[in-house]
């Protein structure tokens, strides 16, 4: 049974001109022990997605699921403090921007601390369980690289660099062990040698205590050399999904193409100083989305029946949306 | 091919300022030589901290070098030209949106760098600022639009168009791809090449990411603490890399790629 099943999210959000489907029937699962990517471009929803899962949106926005399950249980239709109980143990999530997620007005001891849950001390009085809790955060602490784990409690965020604080972010969400980890853009401010950490990381928790990752960015190298699998988001619809060595070997939708194509590092052949195939335009705004598929406008491949919202297709466990996929013989 | 910009033995000291209780060290930034000819591409590449920005912010003038010389056509530039630095030098700064100032129309702040550098009239300076806007890609106009009406890759060549709206010679890149989406990333790169090797700029930037390094760049320069490690040919410099710190960048580059690590 999967861990996280999400079958076609839909999240309409109320602007100026109406109702807007900002999520377009979004679908994928989290299997256990499997760690998945969502890629996509600013603007395409990949944040939503974690906060709808989390349940973190604003209350007047319509959120509709075919089906929303954790382990079983349907999340949308349950008792709200039973699905913060389930949030709160199970899930943890890394915020995308460190310094603004991060509250400014305790120090990070304090917030790490309270995170700590309760069922993991033993039995003691009140100053031994705050022991306990200060031994369990700087492990963590420590697991994610902050060796100077004295500084880095005692201060408050605007203190600290943003790579340090991103590191916080990751050690607060292991803190609660939690058995779903959905991290956003983890590792945006960071440089290589720092980010390889990070994901060696998460690769060794994954392996050794079975810890899903919902792996969300748009950093196509970290992506591809630990994901195990791939959901493709584009302008609020999931154009392709599948395993990770499938759509590196043989993309399906001309978009997962055109991301692949546009990290330099993996096109082994490509001449120094050419120019790198892109799609033309740019993802599109909200007030301006195009009917039916909406890569439409920027597809080279778009055709008459574009126009019309392509249905999921399947090829064993290789999802994807196009009426014309690439690599695919014409009918 | 004439050396278009050559750096002497540059150094820089910065003494921030101490708080109370905290003692923090001087920030040196030593021996830094290289030269670029017109229409090649310098990479620069360090860890957090390692003085890169600060290098891109000596070259442009921002800051004063504590000793050394920075040359353009083998002219020194110093104090007493700075018309002639900033002319010729222009910068890319590294959060485009933060950079650009809200208040003003982009035609508007076109026009600003030209008042305050050239005696164009009027009329010049608007035709000037129509043939920038539509040689970096965008629509004359876009010259009456504010910064929250763009998008991110618009907004970059819009960044772009300010640099290049004198004429320079130079553009000084603080991480120009960094903060952008892959697909505009790479229409952004593609620009950069066709405008390099329209006008012959020189171009030096600072990034991250190996990969565009290697693609774009023919020299490139690692520093570490202020310190150059090792510069060279990029070709050369990535296939067999001397130093520790570098053979280190390059290999978790490569692990990343391959995804063994």
């Amino acid at each position: 049974m999967a861990l996280l099943d999400v079958k076609n999210l839909t999240l309409e959000i109320d602007t100026a001109n109406g109702w807007i489907n900002v999520l377009d029937k979004v679908s994928f699962s989290i299997n256990n022990k499997e760690i998945r990517a969502l890629v996509g471009e600013s603007g395409s929803g990949k944040s939503l997605v974690v906060k709808a899962i989390v349940g973190a949106l604003p209350e007047r926005w319509r959120i509709k699921a075919d089906r929303m399950m954790w382990q079983g249980e349907d999340l949308l239709n349950m008792r709200q403090d039973k699905r913060r109980k389930i949030t709160r143990e199970q899930i943890a999530v890394v915020y995308q921007n460190p310094a603004t997620s991060l509250d400014p007005s305790a120090t990070l001891g304090d917030q790490i601390m309270e995170a700590v849950s309760s069922k993991l001390l033993s039995r003691g009085w009140f100053w031994q369980k705050q022991q306990q809790r200060e031994k369990i955060a700087i492990t963590h602490l420590h697991k994610v690289g902050i060796r100077d784990h004295k500084t880095c409690m005692d201060s408050y965020p605007h203190q600290l660099s943003d790579d340090v604080c991103q590191k916080f972010m990751i050690a607060l969400a292991l803190v609660s062990q939690p058995k779903l980890l959905i991290a956003d853009d983890p590792t945006m401010a960071m440089v290589p040698s720092t980010k390889i950490q990070i994901l060696k990381l998460f690769k060794h928790l994954n392996q050794t205590r079975g810890l899903s990752i919902l792996f969300v960015s748009h950093d196509l190298l970290s992506i591809f050399s630990m994901a195990d699998s791939l959901t493709v988001l584009y302008c609020g619809q999931t154009v392709e999904t599948g395993k990770m060595d499938k759509i590196l070997k043989r993309p399906l939708h001309p978009y997962t193409q055109a991301l692949l194509d546009s990290a330099p590092s993996f096109s082994k052949g490509l001449e120094r100083k050419t120019d790198l195939p892109t799609l033309e335009g740019t993802i599109p705004p909200l007030q301006h989305l195009p009917i039916g598929c909406r890569l439409g406008p920027r597809c080279p491949r778009a055709q008459k029946d574009c126009v019309k919202t392509p249905e999921e297709r399947r090829i064993h466990e290789h999802f994807y949306r196009c009426h014309f996929p690439i690599h695919r013989p014409t009918k | 091919m004439t050396t278009l910009l050559s750096v002497q033995d540059l150094n820089f000291y910065h003494k921030s300022r101490n708080s109370f209780l905290r003692k923090q060290p001087p920030f040196h930034l030593t021996d830094i030589n290289f030269s670029i000819n017109a229409g090649e591409t310098l990479a620069i590449v360090g860890d957090n901290g390692s003085g890169k920005s600060t290098l891109a912010n000596l070259l442009v003038g921002v800051y004063k070098p504590s000793s050394g010389s920075i040359s353009l056509n083998d002219q020194q530039l110093g104090s007493r030209n700075t018309k002639q630095r900033c002319l010729n030098i222009r910068m890319i700064f590294q959060n485009t949106k933060e950079s650009i100032n809200p208040a003003l129309t982009l035609g508007h702040m076109l026009d600003e760098s030209l008042v305050l550098n050239t005696k164009l009239s009027a009329l010049e300076r608007g035709q000037q600022i129509d043939k920038t806007l539509r040689l970096v890609g965008l629509l004359p106009e876009h010259k009456y639009f504010y910064r929250h009406m763009l998008s991110d890759g618009q907004l970059q060549r819009m960044a772009l168009a300010r640099a290049l709206i004198l004429n320079p010679k130079v553009i000084v890149a603080d991480e120009p791809f960094a903060a952008l989406d892959p697909s505009v990333r790479s229409q952004t790169i593609n620009l950069f090449m066709k405008l390099q090797k329209d006008l012959g700029l020189g171009f030096v930037f600072i990034a991250h990411n190996l990969g565009i390094v290697r693609h774009i760049s023919d020299r490139m320069l690692v520093i570490q603490d202020g310190r150059v490690v090792e510069s060279g040919k990029t070709e050369v410099l990535i296939n067999w890399p001397k130093s520790e710190y570098t053979k280190q960048l390059i290999h978790s580059y490569y692990s990343l790629v391959n995804g063994q690590y």
